[in-house]
Formats: C-alpha cells, sequence, structure tokens
C-alpha cells in the first residue's frame, strides 16, 4: 500500500491507462501547460506530449463534443471539466449525444468516453459553483455514473472508467483532492464500476453515504459509537450502476437507514434509495428511511448560511438518532 | 431616441411584409454555377450517369416515402430533401468514400448516398428490424458507419462538434481522412458553431463546415434568423471559405473537391454555404405560409436533377431512352422498396434492452 493524495491516485490511474493504450487521451481546460486547475494531470504533458495532453478554451459544449465525436471514431478521450457545474454548457453532448448515438444508430457507433472532474460544492463558491449533478446524470439511461470518496476507490474506479466501452462520468471534488489515503500497489489495481463497499461495519443503522458526504457519514459513526450507537456505513462508490444489493442486506440487517446525500432532495439519489430500500426491504424496517441532502434552496455564499445549507456530522446524528427509537 | 408608440416596436425582423417595408421575400441568392464541363472536371459519362442515378433515387424514394406517411405506414417526423439532392449527390462523389460525413435530421438523401440502400432505408423510415438502424432512428437517424457515414442528428447544431471530434480522430491517427459537417441555415445560430469553429481552426483540424442554406429556419427566412451574409460567419475565425451554387451537381462536386484536398493537404477546416432551396415543408405538417408559390417555382424551374438531364442530352453523352432507361431502374427499386419495408418484420420486444451499453448483460435501472 502506497499513501497518496486524492489527486495522485487519479493521475496515476490517467498515466497507467494512457501508457497501455494510445488511443486514450486527456484533454480539458488548463490540463496541459498549466498542470491541471487542481494539478490532477501534473506531469502528464512532458511524458505524453502535446498531441495527448491538450489544453482546451473555455468552450465545454465545444470540447465535449469533440471528444463524443473522437471517441465514435476510434479514440479513448477523457474529458476534464473544471466542475461538473460548468459541464451544464455541455450537458446536450453528455445527454443527447454521448448518451444516444449507440442506440438511435442501431448500435452501428460506440462511445467509449469519460468526462471527469469536480462535483458538488466546495466551499464558499456561491450558487452557480455548488451543485452535485450525479443524481441528476443517472436519470438518464446509458450513462455510468461514479462518485468516489477515497484515493484507493479513485484509483481503481478511474482505470475502470478509461477501460469501459460507454460514456462515463467520473465525479470527484476540489475538497478532496489534498485528502491522503492508502491506495493499492497491487499491479493493474482496478475496481469494478457497480460495486459498492462496507466501509465501516456496525450493527444498529445503515448509512449509506458517497462522494465528499461519506467523510460526514464516518464523522457522525465515530460521535455515535460513543453513544454505543454502531453504523454500518455502505459506500456505493458508484451511482449507476447502483449496488442495491450490498445496501439492501445491510438494511436488513440493521432496520435501519440514513441517506446522505449532496444534492437537493427532489428526485434525488437519496429518494431513489428510500424508494428501493422499501420496495426491497419493506417488512425488515423498524423507522422509515431517512435522507440528509441539501435543502431546497441554492447555495448561499455568507458564511454561517453556508454552513446552515451544508448536511453537517450534527444533521446525520440527528436523523441518526430519530431512526434509533 | 424618439419615443415609440409600442405597437411600433419591433424585434425579429417581419417576413411576410413587403421589401419596402423592411419584409423578406426571398430564402437565398444563387452564386453562378460553374461553367466547366463535366471532362474538365475528371468526370466520366458514365459517373454524369450515376450521379444522374444517385438524384434521381433521393427524389423518388422520398417521394414515395412521402405517400406511405401521408397513407399512415409510419409515424415520428418525416423531413424531405427534395430540391437538395445535388448537394449530397456532388459531395459524395468529390470526397474519398473513407473522409467521414455527419448530417443533421434531413438525412435521407446523404444516407443513400453512402450506401444505405433504398429497401434499408424505407424500412428504417417504417421502424422496421431490416431498416439501416434497426428501426431503433427513425427518419432523422438514418447511419450507415461502416461506409463513414455516421448519420442524422436531431438536435439542431447538436452534431457539429461530434463533426470536429472525427477529424481530431483522423488527425490524432494521421490517417489522411477529412471530416463534413453538414447542417441548416438555422444551425448557423447555434453556439454549437461558434465554439467548434474556434476549436477546428485553432487546432487545425481537416474538417469541412457545410451549411446548406436552402433559405429557411423551419418556417423563418435566412435573413429573419441571421445578422449579415452566413459565408462571412469564417471571417471572424480566419478561416477558408466559399459560396456554391447547390442547384447544380458539377458545381458542388468542383468545388467540394477543391476544397476536400486543400484541408486533406493542409490540415485545415473550411466553411461553405451551399445555397439551395427545399421544396417541400420543414417537415409534413408545414403550411408553407412563409413563402410564395413564385419562389418555389422560380426554383423547381432551376430543379437540379432536370438540369443535369438537360446537360448530358446537350451534350450527347445520352439519349433520352438512356434517361427513361435509368428513371425505371429507379422506380422499381423504390416501389420495391415500398414492399420491403412493408414486409419486413418489426424488431422484437427484447430489441428494446439491446444497443445501449457495449457489454452484453448490461445493468437496467427498475
Amino acid at each position: 500500500m502506497a499513501v497518496l493524495q486524492f489527486r495522485e491516485a487519479i493521475k496515476h490511474a490517467i498515466d497507467e491507462e494512457m501508457s497501455l493504450d494510445e488511443r486514450v487521451f486527456i484533454m480539458g481546460e488548463e490540463v496541459a501547460e498549466y498542470n491541471g486547475a487542481y494539478k490532477v494531470t501534473e506531469g502528464l504533458l512532458d511524458k505524453y506530449g502535446y498531441r495527448r495532453v491538450i489544453d482546451t478554451p473555455i468552450s465545454e459544449l465545444g470540447f465535449a463534443g469533440l471528444g463524443v465525436g473522437a471517441a465514435m471514431n476510434g479514440l479513448r478521450p477523457i474529458v476534464e471539466f473544471m466542475t461538473f457545474n460548468f459541464a451544464v454548457l455541455a450537458a446536450d453532448q453528455i445527454i443527447n449525444h454521448a448518451t444516444k448515438v449507440k442506440y438511435m444508430t442501431g448500435g452501428q457507433a460506440d462511445c467509449p468516453i469519460v468526462f471527469r472532474g469536480p462535483n458538488a460544492s466546495a466551499g464558499q463558491l456561491g450558487a452557480t459553483h455548488s451543485v452535485a449533478y450525479d443524481s441528476m446524470y443517472a436519470q438518464f439511461p446509458g450513462l455510468k455514473v461514479i462518485y468516489v470518496s477515497e484515493p484507493n476507490d479513485a484509483k481503481g474506479l478511474m482505470k475502470s472508467a478509461i477501460r469501459d466501452h460507454n460514456p462515463v462520468l467520473f465525479m470527484e471534488s476540489e475538497q478532496m483532492y489534498g485528502l491522503k489515503g492508502e491506495v493499492s500497489d497491487e499491479e493493474d489495481f482496478i475496481i469494478p464500476i457497480g460495486k459498492g463497499k462496507i466501509k465501516r461495519e456496525g450493527s444498529n443503522v445503515t448509512l449509506v453515504a458517497h462522494g465528499k458526504m461519506y467523510h460526514l457519514a464516518v464523522q457522525a459513526a465515530n460521535e455515535l459509537a460513543k453513544d454505543g450507537i454502531e453504523c454500518e456505513i455502505i459506500d456505493p462508490r458508484t451511482v449507476k450502476p447502483l449496488d442495491l444489493e450490498l445496501i439492501v442486506k445491510s438494511v436488513k440487517k440493521t432496520n435501519r437507514c440514513v441517506v446522505i446525500d449532496e444534492a437537493h432532495p427532489f428526485a434525488g439519489f437519496a429518494a431513489e434509495i428510500g424508494f428501493l430500500i422499501q420496495r426491497e426491504a419493506f417488512d425488515y424496517l423498524d423507522a422509515p428511511v431517512l435522507r440528509v441532502c441539501l435543502p431546497d434552496v441554492n447555495a448561499p455564499f455568507s458564511k454561517p448560511l453556508f454552513d446552515a445549507w451544508l448536511p453537517s456530522p450534527k444533521i446525520i446524528i440527528d436523523a441518526v438518532k430519530q431512526v434509533s427509537y | 431616441m424618439a419615443k415609440k408608440a409600442t405597437s411600433d416596436i419591433r424585434f425579429a425582423p417581419t417576413g411576410i411584409e413587403s421589401p419596402e417595408k423592411g419584409g423578406v421575400q426571398k430564402g437565398v441568392d444563387l452564386p453562378a454555377a460553374t461553367r466547366k464541363k463535366h471532362k474538365s472536371l475528371g468526370l466520366t459519362t458514365q459517373e454524369l450517369k450515376d450521379m444522374y442515378q444517385q438524384m434521381y433515387l433521393q427524389r423518388r424514394f422520398e417521394e414515395r416515402a412521402m405517400q406511405q406517411y401521408q397513407k399512415g405506414k409510419f409515424g415520428g417526423f418525416l423531413h424531405l430533401y427534395i430540391g437538395q439532392e445535388a448537394i449530397s449527390t456532388g459531395t459524395v462523389f468529390a470526397f474519398n468514400n473513407n473522409d467521414d460525413i455527419i448530417t443533421a435530421y434531413r438525412d435521407h438523401g446523404w444516407g443513400l448516398c453512402r450506401g444505405i440502400s433504398a429497401n434499408e432505408g424505407m424500412a428504417e423510415l417504417f421502424g422496421k428490424a431490416t431498416g439501416c438502424s434497426g428501426g431503433k432512428g427513425g427518419s432523422m437517424h438514418f447511419a450507415n458507419v461502416k461506409e463513414h457515414f455516421w448519420g442524422g442528428y436531431g438536435i439542431v447544431g447538436g452534431h457539429i462538434p461530434i463533426a470536429s471530434g472525427l477529424a481530431f480522430a483522423n488527425k490524432y491517427n494521421s490517417n489522411g481522412r477529412i471530416s463534413a459537417c453538414f447542417f441548416g441555415d438555422g444551425a448557423v445560430d447555434q453556439g454549437a458553431l461558434h465554439e467548434t469553429m474556434n476549436l477546428a481552426q485553432l487546432w487545425k483540424l481537416p474538417t469541412i463546415f457545410v451549411v446548406e442554406n436552402n433559405g429557411y429556419s423551419m418556417g423563418t427566412a435566412a435573413k429573419r434568423h441571421t445578422v449579415a451574409e452566413i459565408v462571412d460567419r469564417a471571417k471572424g475565425y480566419g478561416m477558408k471559405s466559399a459560396v456554391i451554387n447547390g442547384m447544380d451537381v458539377l458545381s458542388v462536386f468542383e468545388k467540394m473537391k477543391e476544397i476536400a484536398e486543400d484541408v486533406r493537404k493542409h490540415s485545415e477546416p473550411w466553411f461553405v454555404e451551399i445555397r439551395t432551396y427545399r421544396y417541400r415543408g420543414h417537415s409534413m405538417s408545414d403550411p408553407q405560409k412563409y413563402r410564395t408559390k413564385e419562389e418555389l417555382e422560380e426554383y423547381q424551374s432551376i430543379d437540379p436533377i432536370e438540369r443535369l438531364k438537360a446537360y448530358m442530352l446537350k451534350e450527347k453523352l445520352c439519349k433520352q431512352p438512356d434517361i427513361d432507361s435509368i428513371e425505371e431502374g429507379v422506380e422499381k427499386e423504390v416501389l420495391a422498396a415500398v414492399s420491403f419495408a412493408d414486409e419486413s418484420p418489426f424488431p422484437e420486444k427484447s430489441e428494446l434492452y439491446t444497443d445501449m451499453f457495449v457489454e452484453d448483460n448490461p445493468y437496467f435501472h427498475v
């Protein structure tokens, strides 16, 4: 095991895949000469040159669509968005083209492409830089959506994403890039897309949390353990395909569940998990499934308002206590 | 500024008033056609006959498709290419067979030109399993990827960056292929065109942006939806450009061949406006109140298919019976295609779940 920062884990995955497959290239704003807005691509230009590490203009629709065409024509693009908040400008290419071209041509064209970058909020960045998009994209058929929480997952799943033959969205967080963690140094370390992980075992309540929210769940669980409440934390890692079996198995054991999600509440990941648990484990539930989400409100700038907006360990603890009657 | 009565305030230029009042009556002005004869363009008599056969096929295919649509044989949208056949035909004859072509939803002609048989095309319109896209695409999504026709796309301007992506991969692999993206004058107003022209010029992509300016963005005349001359968009990007008479297949062939060779040689994009006219409405539900009967008749009088026929007869390349024989062959082919489509099976219900993902047992959320 090597201890790596989150950004290094992603870079190692990209580096390994680029060295294995000539068709893989990366493009995005500031990925080459600037070495990456968040240093995820640091050193890749020196190693692979200008043909395969490409700076783009601030032109999300243009370069995302260019990536789709390149993927259809035999390449394996990794398209970096400086944040998924900017990828909204490219949504036509992701939603209408990358996911649909294979189907509407009756299988004639594939689109093996990875769209990656930070997702959701990163401190006081205001309303337009703070949205979690994983639930929204998971709504659309044809997309695989990954939102990881730890460096080891980032590496193993990024390699899977690049090798996948379909469009994959890989989500990160500005606030996690410096996070350190042990990363497998097994040769060609891969984590399959669609497999969640039990990251903390417990018997009293199941917490489902991914991405940045996973770390809040850990803090809450540590606090709750002091009161004798043992949480089982499931990190689905992949939003879609969803590892429902893992979640249901845990809920059948603990009989209680809180879903923590950094999206707004309506029709999001938490809503979906809640629905699935009632369908699959209705008779096992000792309390309603609760969710901790963002309020149905835009991200505020002011620090006290922002803190009130973002889920916190305290709110998770309250939710767990509410289901632990 | 003098204050105006609110009833006098206007934004979009009006189209149904006289030109004196600022109204716009005519879609496009055609540039002069080439004066060169086919031999000096490097075309043989047989190639001219093949061009004629191809244009006539596109025309009759769509006329029959329209009949079948009106008979209720299939649903969805049906956007007809009738009047614009010289563009697809001239281009495909000018390009190498492995150059990459992609277009918008007015795509039947392009598909027929790039290897989709009348049978496969008609069956696709009917939503049958034997269609070129297995019945999953329909009228707007003809495709024949193995012959480098990447399909028709239904979001106006959405396929423009994809075309440059095809060119990007060609340059990346240094394979000598170029790409060309065809779109209507309506797509000129989309941001996707601006972003892609900037990228293509900046990155020196071997691609051609081609506006098939048929004068109308659905029911809005070109001069009512876009400023200045469309071809002048190229200037802002320092991009090479041309205007072509799209009612003459020899003009399209001549210029597109030159441009394709220039793109291949220099790996630099071009922006081309091919002026043309669509005889039918935007789609089948279009009452066409935005244009005059006289305007339509003016263009029908310079029909590209009739023009090529007249050229071949005048140059004594063939005789009327030769033309009749080509037309009879096409007529049979198209009628057989209608029967083929009619008799073909619909896709099995299990096909609903195929072609979503590459793997054999993909995940579908339930």
